[in-house]
């Protein structure tokens, strides 16, 4: 009898929903948020099969040989592998400091009346178009940063060490790729660093200030351990930035796929490299082995910001939770 | 410091290093600044000079070598944008605002983490990916460049900040609100719809512009969907022109009257692109004080 009237009352309420419309926009919004889920398998499928022509003629060799000739239709991607990996690596030694630093700035020392600002100052630099910022890295940073530092340096210390070595011709290279992917993944990292250490519990500080310690050393002590891993978190978040970022990488990194030791010449990137070839592929050939490194590319942001998003979603989970 | 004398080295150690190192964080901070700055400065300068009239009302003029002549203008990109990016505002808005909707409405389940998931992911999708997908769809099917597969791409690029915003802003509003339309008889749809959503409207209207912002300055998929073109065209199915595009294909020009050309559209996506930026937080800011 229980059981009976549990139904019954089931389907009413079932029948109660359909009438008032309310299945169907349930169904709806589900459709639309599934639409969303498909959008990123359609991306994996598409390059996974757009990919099949190269996969088949190359399979892994792909990604360890080092020739790319459009012409005799050889196509291994690791130089487009290294320099993407090498420029989002040097972009990151300078980024993860200063970012941590201005975290660090943002959240104790400036004063009140600063803190709106500045801080929409830092995340504006994440607005700016990225084409802009190979605009400015062409006209203004790489005369720059040829003159006075790229040129004296491989004249110096690059005849020492290769990894400095000329010659500097335009400016256009790695280093010079490196540093304004610094700039545009810094946001990216203090805003995260920011975060994580706002949810740092007061009574860490106080037990350190109670002991006697400095500011500094309750930054040091206190709250960066703390929210090491959210930290950590938003430099890997930078760095899938930093991986994928296309069109800064493209104008100012020079487009040789070349492998070289310097880091003043130029390379390329995956992401540059598929910019400049795709639109003008000339065979099957090659726009597959393009698809098959877009492929490549995804992969490996998708590893980088799935770390970040694991340590970010722990520190703010526990952070709260304290 | 009277007090560090009597405590001794260490103690003057500890608070020199902590002088220093807080020091290093307002460097640290200035450094930051000054790209923006010089930047913006830049743009402004270059970009200021060479917006007129000619600029924006006519399109591409071929330029012979030597002249000085700054005729052209870049009509044919503004409209190219113009129209894109409509079209995938259109398509990109409804997706988004229902995801939204369904992620903030209806409990969570791990059907909502997988989506949740997804559209993190989606949103840190490399922008060139997105395009080579839009490219193999679209472009190699049909067998040519338009202004549709651009679209498509930056749809993929929308949606996931339309939908973040729009679960975060329909988190906000009070559940008293909900359970006063529900105790008044409206079904769950209605309530959404009409009470959930219009007193959210403002914070969704953040999201759909951010996404408008982003779009409007993206590159890389449109290089290898829209590939570009000089000609004024309204034809959304063949190559178009778009401000981004022109900026990145004049910069690599040899002429200096094209180079101008390349900062007066960074200069017009800048300024669309930062006043999103800053309307949207200042307005957000002053609406939720923390």
């Amino acid at each position: 009898m229980r059981a009976e009237s549990q139904t019954s009352s089931l389907r009413s309420r079932v029948n109660r929903q359909l009438q008032h419309g309310d299945m169907v926009f349930w169904i709806v919004s589900l459709l639309f948020a599934v639409l969303v889920v498909s959008l990123l398998f359609a991306i994996i499928a598409v390059t996974w099969h757009g990919s099949s022509g190269a996969r088949h003629a190359f399979g892994l060799r792909f990604l360890y040989t080092s020739e790319w000739n459009p012409v005799s239709g050889q196509f291994g991607a690791l130089p487009a592998i290294y320099g993407t990996v090498v420029s989002s690596i040097i972009a990151l030694l300078f980024a993860a400091p200063l970012g941590v630093m201005i975290a660090v700035f943002l959240n104790t020392l400036c004063p009140m009346k600063l803190r709106l600002p500045l801080g929409m100052m830092v995340e504006l630099l994440a607005a700016i178009p990225s084409v802009v910022y190979g605009m400015w890295g062409i006209f203004v940073f790489i005369p720059f940063f040829r003159d006075y530092i790229s040129t004296p340096v491989s004249k110096t210390v690059g005849q020492a060490i290769p990894l400095f070595a000329g010659p500097v011709n335009v400016g256009r290279g790695l280093f010079v790729a490196g540093i304004i992917l610094a700039i545009m993944i810094l946001p990216t990292i203090a805003a995260i660093s920011r975060d994580v250490m706002a949810v740092v519990p007061n009574s860490q500080r106080e037990a350190l200030l109670a002991l006697g310690a400095t500011r500094w050393e309750v930054i040091r002590h206190a709250e960066l351990p703390y929210a090491r891993a959210g930290i950590v978190g938003g430099m890997m978040l930078g760095l899938g930035r930093a991986l994928g970022e296309t069109m800064a990488a493209t104008m100012v990194i020079g487009n040789t796929p070349q492998i070289s030791s310097s880091l003043f010449q130029p390379a390329t990137t995956a992401a540059s490299l598929i910019a400049s070839q795709l639109p003008n592929a000339g065979t099957a050939l090659q726009s597959s082995a393009l698809i098959y490194l877009a492929l490549v590319l995804f992969l490996i942001t998708l590893v980088a910001n799935s770390i970040a998003r694991m340590l970010v979603w722990r520190v703010s989970r526990t952070g709260q939770g304290a | 410091m009277a007090q560090a004398t009597t405590m001794g080295r260490r103690y003057r150690r500890r608070v020199f290093v902590n002088r220093v190192m807080l020091t290093l964080t307002v460097v640290a901070t200035a450094l930051s600044i000054i790209p923006l700055v010089l930047i913006i400065f830049y743009v402004a300068k270059q970009g200021i000079g060479s917006i007129s009239i000619d600029f924006l009302t006519k399109t591409f003029r071929p330029i012979t070598f030597g002249s000085t002549s700054t005729g052209g203008g870049v009509l044919h990109a503004i409209v190219g944008s113009a129209l894109i990016v409509g079209l995938s505002l259109l398509m990109a808005t409804p997706i988004g605002i229902m995801a939204g909707i369904y992620l903030a409405e209806y409990p969570s389940n791990s059907a909502s983490t997988v989506i949740r998931f997804c559209v993190d992911v989606l949103s840190a999708m490399p922008s060139i990916v997105v395009g080579v997908t839009a490219y193999v769809l679209i472009v190699q099917r049909s067998k040519s460049f338009s202004g549709v597969a651009g679209s498509v791409a930056l749809v993929v690029l929308m949606v996931p900040i339309i939908t973040r915003t729009t679960e975060e802003i329909l988190r906000l509003v009070p559940q008293a609100a909900r359970e006063a339309a529900v105790a008044l008889g409206a079904p769950k749809w209605r309530t959404t719809l009409t009470v959930v959503l219009p007193m959210a409207l403002s914070g969704v209207a953040t999201g759909v512009l951010l996404a408008f912002a982003r779009a409007a300055g993206e590159t890389a998929p449109l290089l290898v969907t829209v590939l570009g073109n000089n000609n004024l065209t309204f034809d959304l199915f063949g190559p178009m022109q778009a401000l981004p595009l022109l900026a990145y294909r004049y910069t690599e020009q040899p002429y200096q009257v094209l180079n101008q050309q390349a900062w007066g559209a960074a200069f017009i996506l800048v300024v669309i692109v930062l006043g999103i930026n800053i309307m949207v937080r200042i307005t957000t800011r002053a609406r939720s004080p923390r």
